[in-house]
């Protein structure tokens, strides 16, 4: 795979004086569908912004398929889709004629059959005719989104497309996005929902501060930073933990009923069964054994408070 | 050159227009038609002619020009105005497009329209008066050029504004005055001699002047110093929204 979007290290301050990026840094693969992470007012709205020549860039450097955002701005624009944050859409145009002017705007050809297909794809197409404002928000949304890919675009950021879209909804839009995927688009995708970013992407960028904090395969992320923990439930609550036990470094609840056992998943010998038999050398009766693992919203949860600590 | 850009822009613009085609049709008529019925038939009937022209006939350049200057900027300055309003300015800023191709997709959009407008006034005034253009191809281009450099007003308008009170305020203020004052229904030989020269510095008369003088041959000012007034006029608005697009005045933060 190689490099599409490259950015290194970008400044963007506002006329207001407000320093939304400060020296973002990132390379984002073909082919790839990456989840840009942060809370709010991180600057992952600035970053696309920039990217896509909305916003201007105070200094650093922006590349699309090897070519500077700024010099090769016909061939990098024609190559992107954008999908605004905010429902941004003429309302008393048809959907149709909404989209033919996104694709006209980008400088390609007529295709009727081509835009039939995008909106079969997001189950717009009997909506073709009807005028923007007599459709509902998450089908507008998705009207954004065919606006976006009308021109064919090799790259395409998604800009919290879920933000306001019901459960169902959301789960369809997943399904358009890898199914793009498939067809070699690379997705660059902002969002709020870490089971979002965790279902979906390939590869996890946090952002906060205006910089990039960390960049990782979303499967190697998880199995790194992940923690995976056994709770047994006593049959009787002890007073404290038995001196045998001392090596697992367990934590008794406060009620005494309760043991917790934190573990590292990628070790050779997690412990268990020693633990399991040493409980029972002990004399403690168990009630029930859970186990638990850390998700991605922890995980970014972690990273966020330790960069702002 | 994209090409297809300016298609888009402008058939989508002109899309606009067409949903609005019976307002669009009926206003100016009406507003003709009641000019005519109180200029010219109440009051004109009372005049004597202005430089050998029936006062009816006199007052119908001034009357296209009037409507074909405010049209020109309420449509170009809404064209730009309502994208920057609902936030699909966004789609604009990411396209591979440069600012002439926007400039000629909005702005040809906007003088089409007011064209239309000045020809529907035109058709209108032959009910009323009786009409001998002596140059037509001349009264084509100066109809022309008035729609074209007035929208390239309007599109400077529609892009400074911050709501739609300031939207409203250039045409109200500056345009509509100096339209009145540009020698309308008057000839500006009409007025004593200083405030003929103060008229010199209002930029609407050379355009009035210049197009009553395809209808009847007769002008206040020479048709070239004309010409070369509204062709500066064109340049500098041209000038200024290249300027925009430069450094992104109010539209890209």
């Amino acid at each position: 795979m190689s490099v599409i979007v490259s950015v290194q290290n970008v400044r963007k301050t506002y006329d207001g004086g407000f320093e939304a990026l400060t020296g973002a840094s990132l390379d984002i693969q073909e082919g790839e569908i990456i989840a840009l992470l942060g809370p709010n007012g991180a600057g992952k709205t600035t970053l696309i912004s920039t990217i896509c020549g909305i916003s201007s860039l105070t200094s650093g450097n922006i590349t699309v398929a090897g070519m500077d955002i700024a010099r090769d701005y016909r061939k990098v624009r024609a190559m992107i889709g954008l999908v605004p944050q905010e429902i941004a859409l003429e309302p008393f145009e048809t959907v149709i004629n909404s989209v033919r002017f996104s694709r006209g705007l980008f400088g390609r050809a007529k295709n009727e059959a081509y835009l039939d297909e995008i909106l079969k794809t997001l189950s717009l197409f009997d909506k073709k005719e009807a005028k923007v404002m007599a459709l509902s928000g998450g089908m507008k949304r998705r009207v954004l989104i065919a606006k976006a890919l009308a021109h064919e675009p090799k790259v395409l950021f998604l800009d919290e497309p879920t933000a306001g879209v019901d459960v169902e909804l959301r789960k369809d839009m997943w399904n358009t996005v890898a199914k793009l995927k498939g067809q070699g688009v690379t997705i660059i995708l902002t969002t709020h929902y870490i089971e979002e970013a965790e279902a979906i992407a390939d590869r996890i960028a946090v952002i906060n501060g205006g910089e990039i904090l960390l960049v990782e395969d979303k499967a190697a992320l998880m199995a790194r930073m992940g923690k995976k923990q056994i709770r047994i439930e006593l049959l009787e609550p002890v007073q404290e933990i038995p001196a045998k036990l001392a090596p697992y470094g367990l934590e008794l609840a406060p009620d005494g009923a309760g043991l917790t056992y934190a573990y590292d998943i990628n070790a050779e010998r997690t412990g268990i069964t020693g633990l399991l038999n040493d409980l029972q050398a002990a004399g403690l009766q168990m009630r029930d054994v859970q186990t638990q693992q850390s998700s991605l919203e922890d995980i970014f949860v972690d990273l966020v408070q330790e960069d702002g600590a | 050159m994209n090409f297809q850009a300016i298609a888009a822009i402008y058939t989508f613009e002109m899309a606009r227009f067409f949903r609005t085609l019976k307002q669009s049709f009926i206003s100016p008529v009406l507003s003709t038609s009641l000019y005519f019925v109180v200029f010219g038939t109440a009051i004109g009937s009372r005049m004597e002619a202005v430089d050998g022209v029936d006062y009816g006939a006199f007052i119908v350049p001034g009357l296209i020009m009037l409507s074909v200057m405010t049209q020109s900027i309420s449509n170009a300055s809404f064209g730009i105005y309502f994208p920057k309003f609902i936030g699909t300015i966004y789609e604009l800023l990411s396209a591979p497009v440069n600012f002439l191709e926007i400039v000629i997709g909005y702005v040809g959009a906007a003088a089409t329209k007011s064209l239309f407008i000045g020809l529907v006034i035109l058709g209108t005034a032959y009910l009323f008066v009786d009409l001998d253009i002596q140059h037509p191809i001349a009264m084509m281009s100066f109809l022309l050029l008035t729609c074209l450099s007035f929208s390239l007003l309007g599109f400077i308008i529609g892009i400074w504004a911050g709501n739609f009170e300031q939207l409203n305020l250039v045409p109200m203020l500056v345009v509509t005055p100096l339209v009145f004052l540009g020698g309308s229904f008057y000839s500006i030989s009409m007025l004593p001699e200083f405030w003929q020269t103060v008229t010199l510095f209002n930029p609407v008369v050379y355009l009035i002047s210049g197009f009553r003088w395809a209808f009847f041959g007769t002008a206040d000012v020479a048709i070239g110093i004309s010409l070369g007034a509204i062709g500066l006029f064109t340049l500098a608005c041209m000038g200024f929204i290249w300027w925009i697009f430069k450094t992104g005045w109010r539209i890209r933060s």
